[in-house]
């Protein structure tokens, strides 16, 4: 086990160089400069900003030093935020997406096994019919669509009160959270349901919950027991990849609600040409979700005996 | 208590899938005792599932309960009114954060509109855009250079006298080459800052200097009569050399990086979310900064999000665009309009090899279109103006506004006349067919209704084939600085209030001119508008300007960008400017309805 989890880690760290390195050569090639502004400078300043950044240097160098920072974990200074550590910048913002993807994974988690349960539960009677359509909007609307939507609602629903119930936008309270994160968990939560479906439809049928419906256990603990947990290992599965995609995912709601995310910034830096932005932003969500992917695989391991870690 | 209104929610919702399925089952007594038995296993194991729904809410809960405490932690914005009589204070947004407050090396507009209420320079702007004194309570400016005498009363926001050593400090500091400040070149006209910012000089040789603590001394290169509007830029505001050498190296990253000696005082920055400016108690003006507080609620760049937030009380203004203007117009509010100051124009390449550096070539482009169609026909923005000259409507002259004075050249739009020149351009350059035109425009809204609406109209009109290259804004400078274009969509915003912030634009020597264009004419006639001193024959230069532009068509003026803007109605003395912050507050108050 410890030898598995250890293997694990050594894999992982050698991805994150791959993506740190991918991504460094595929920005440098990107057509632009970053040092460029709306007022034109002078050669002088040009070559003062070049240094303080070190693109006077070449190309294999700048990979060298970078190499050498991020082994350090410095991740060095914002092009556009230019007195700000980018550690600092995801060390102050990263919370705040996460905080946000906790909520909106267990909205979409708690939801996705419930409703899929349902679903299957009433297959091709209303309520399944019902529940699905609601999924293919959840997967179909993009989610700009849904948070511009959800917000005007609350407007006309704080106008119609004619006081403030939830927040319009901004950060800092559990109710400045509640619509953000359910908008950010929807579409999962709709990929949920419909995997949940599924894979409860497969266990409804097999020859484990036969055997303990004629062995006359009770519905409700065959329903537990042998139905749920088994349908709900592939759920699982996908849910370490999904939280990263939430956490990282949030730039459309990060947005529209002003909630000051990291989201934000991961969109904006590649916009404004940012290296140490994207960078930074780049291999920390790519580390996260190197580290989420192994963290379900081992509690795999947990969940299901028939996995056996090596 | 909002989590139990949607856990009561979902409990409803699973009693009525129950009592739904407990009407089949009664329906089903008849059928076959399988489907019944199947029936009831259903029925049991919602149960179960409901119960378990339950459980998982409460947890929910008390999760919830938990990352509210901990989102609180990471900062949060003001949840606070739009306008509050009671605490005197009002809440706004602000559009992007501002990526540091250092007045020597800000550029952009967010960090201009923080810096204009916590700093103020030598001279300021009244409440209706004229210059006022400042931190100088009176001035001279001569041929040779200015003298400044600091007000007694001028004062740093802890308690700390502003002398004119910290004014000495700052410029300096501005023209070192180190510090890399983008808004260097506005300080030129001082003896030597050039060879210093380009690393020639060091910066103590810098025409600046304290006679004593109240009186600043300028030296200058050549007559500059416009220095007046200069110092009121931030760049020229003062820096405090103690507190700045205490900051090591991060002056304006945070709140407490900042001093402030303007109305209000940057009291709090959660990067990214929010800040609270609050009244300077040392601040000498009493016309000036009228709130306690003004809480900086909302950073957000979604138009939509600033409306909503408005709608909802809980920010004091907000800009509209043309797709908003229905519904505010049906919410019976107050529409204000005001102009943003910037310009926008195809930029045209002079650079030999392209077809734009041929005159009748440009003519042509020039007789084929016409701005005010592409105003009120495909921008529809109300708050728009087509634009007619190098030189906005707002541009003062000698007495009145100059295009009063001095009104540009009329814009004929003639396609006959553009095929003319069409083909006059096609028998000098001694080709057939013209080779495909690119125009080069940003990746906005707006950008694209720009280059597709001149695509169309050059395709319609003069036959050409237009190629659209739409960049993000970074590379659409480097293709700009590089010259790879023939046509650029482009816009010129001014620094100072003075005819020449637009004027020295196309300069042979302006680094900002990235067509390339240069005519000795030009040039000569810029030299006069920097440096003439008898304000009727600069404006005249300034007249000679906006004719050349036009007869050589140095550029094809496109629009006058403006605002739409609704304000609260209790919030009075609320401004836009088209110079300096683009949002002002330092003269606004909350009508309270009593007086």
């Amino acid at each position: 086990m410890g030898w598995y989890i250890f293997k694990r880690l050594i894999q992982g760290i050698i991805t994150v160089w791959f993506i740190a390195t991918a991504t460094f050569f595929a920005m440098h090639s990107v057509p632009g400069d970053p040092l460029l502004n709306d007022r034109a400078v002078t050669p002088a300043i040009r070559a003062n900003l070049e240094a303080k950044y070190g693109l006077d240097q070449p190309l294999l160098t700048q990979y060298v030093i970078y190499l050498g920072n991020l082994s350090r974990g410095d991740f060095g200074i914002s092009f556009t935020q230019e007195n700000r550590q980018v550690n600092d910048i995801i060390r102050e913002h990263f919370p705040v997406s996460a905080i946000l993807g906790i909520l909106a994974v267990l909205f979409a988690a708690l939801g996705g096994v419930l409703w899929g349960s349902l679903t299957a539960l009433y297959r091709n009677r209303l309520p399944d019919y019902i529940i699905m359509f609601l999924v293919i909007l959840g997967i179909s609307v993009p989610s700009f669509v849904v948070a511009a939507l959800s917000q005007y609602s609350l407007v006309t629903l704080n106008n119609a009160v004619g006081q403030t119930l939830l927040p319009v936008a901004g950060w800092g309270t559990i109710l400045h959270m509640l619509v953000p994160a359910m908008v950010l968990g929807l579409s999962t939560m709709a990929y949920l349901t419909r995997l949940m479906r599924s894979s409860m439809l497969e266990v409804i049928n097999s020859d484990f919950v036969r055997t303990a419906k004629s062995k006359g256990l009770p519905p409700a603990r065959i329903f537990t027991r042998h139905q749920v947990r088994n349908a709900i290992l592939p759920v699982i599965t996908v849910l370490g990849p999904q939280i990263a995609v939430i956490t990282t995912g949030g730039f459309v709601v990060e947005i529209v609600f002003a909630i000051p995310g990291l989201g934000r910034f991961f969109v904006e830096a590649v916009q404004q040409l940012d290296y140490t932005v994207i960078m930074g932003t780049t291999v920390f969500y790519g580390a996260f979700l190197v580290f989420m992917v192994i963290v379900v695989d081992v509690l795999y391991g947990f969940i299901d005996p028939r996995v056996r870690l090596k | 208590m909002e989590p139990w209104v949607i856990l009561a929610g979902y409990a409803f919702s699973l009693m009525k899938f129950q009592s739904y399925d407990s009407q089949r089952g009664q329906a089903g007594l008849g059928e076959e005792k399988m489907e019944h038995r199947e029936q009831s296993f259903t029925s049991s194991a919602a149960k179960q599932l409901a119960l378990y729904a339950f459980y998982t809410m409460v947890a929910l809960a008390v999760i919830m309960y938990m990352l509210s405490i901990a989102a609180g932690r990471t900062g949060s914005t003001a949840s606070g009114v739009a306008v509050d009589p009671d605490n005197n204070s009002i809440t706004i947004a602000l559009r992007q954060e501002p990526p540091q407050l250092d007045h020597v090396r800000a550029t952009d507009s967010s960090s201009i509109i923080v810096l204009s209420h916590s700093m103020e320079g030598l001279i300021a702007y009244n409440d209706a855009g004229s210059l006022i004194p400042g931190m100088a309570e009176r001035w001279e400016i001569r041929e040779d250079g200015a003298t400044f005498w600091i007000r007694e009363e001028a004062r740093w926001s802890d308690g700390v006298p502003v002398t004119a050593h910290d004014f000495v400090f700052s410029w300096r500091r501005a023209v070192d080459p180190a510090t890399a400040a983008e808004y260097s070149f506005i300080l030129y006209p001082i003896v030597n800052a050039e060879e210093i910012n380009q690393g020639n000089l060091p910066p103590q040789t810098l025409g600046v200097r304290a006679v004593n603590d109240r009186v600043l001394e300028v030296d200058f290169n050549q007559p500059t009569p416009y220095f007046d509007k200069l110092v009121a830029f931030i760049t020229y505001f003062p820096t405090r050399e103690d507190f700045f050498n205490n900051t090591e190296g991060r002056y304006g990253a945070d709140a407490d990086m900042m001093l402030a000696n303007g109305p209000y005082i940057v009291t709090e920055w959660t990067h990214s979310a929010s800040m609270t400016w609050e009244k300077n108690p040392y601040y000498w003006n009493d016309e000036k900064g009228f709130l306690d507080t003004i809480n900086v609620g909302y950073i957000t760049e979604d138009v939509n999000a600033k409306l909503n937030l408005f709608k909802d009380g809980q920010i004091s203004d907000t800009h509209l665009v043309a797709p908003m203007l229905g519904s505010a117009m049906e919410q019976r509010w107050q529409i204000d309009r005001s102009m943003d100051g910037t310009v926008f124009f195809l930029q045209l390449n002079f650079r030999e090899d392209r077809i734009t550096a041929n005159k009748n070539f440009r003519k042509a482009l020039q007789y084929a279109q016409d701005p005010v169609e592409f105003v009120y026909k495909a921008l529809k923005e109300p708050s728009y103006l087509p634009a007619v000259s190098l030189f906005p409507y707002w541009i003062r002259g000698v007495d009145d506004s100059f295009r009063k004075e001095y009104p540009p050249p009329e814009h004929e739009f003639n396609v006959a006349k553009a095929r003319e020149h069409l083909e006059l351009a096609r028998q000098e350059l001694g080709i057939e067919e013209f080779p495909p035109l690119v125009i080069l425009a940003d990746d906005s809204p707006i950008g694209s209704i720009s280059s597709e609406y001149y695509q169309a109209t050059f395709t319609k009109n003069l036959g050409l084939e237009i190629r659209i290259d739409k960049q993000i804004f970074k590379q659409r400078l480097a293709k700009m600085t590089a010259g790879d274009f023939d046509i650029v969509v482009s816009g010129w915003g001014p620094d100072y209030d003075d005819a020449l912030t637009f004027g020295d634009l196309f300069a042979s020597w302006n680094l900002n001119n990235r067509g390339r264009y240069a005519s000795e004419a030009m040039d000569e006639q810029i030299r006069i508008a920097q440096s003439e001193l008898d304000p009727l024959r600069r404006m005249e230069a300034f007249a000679e300007i906006q004719r050349i532009v036009h007869e050589d068509v140095v550029m094809i003026p496109m629009y006058e960008r403006g605002w739409s803007f609704v304000v609260d109605p209790r919030l009075k003395g609320f401004k836009r400017r088209a110079v300096g912050p683009e949002v002002d507050y330092n003269f606004a108050y909350i009508e309270t309805g009593e007086e």
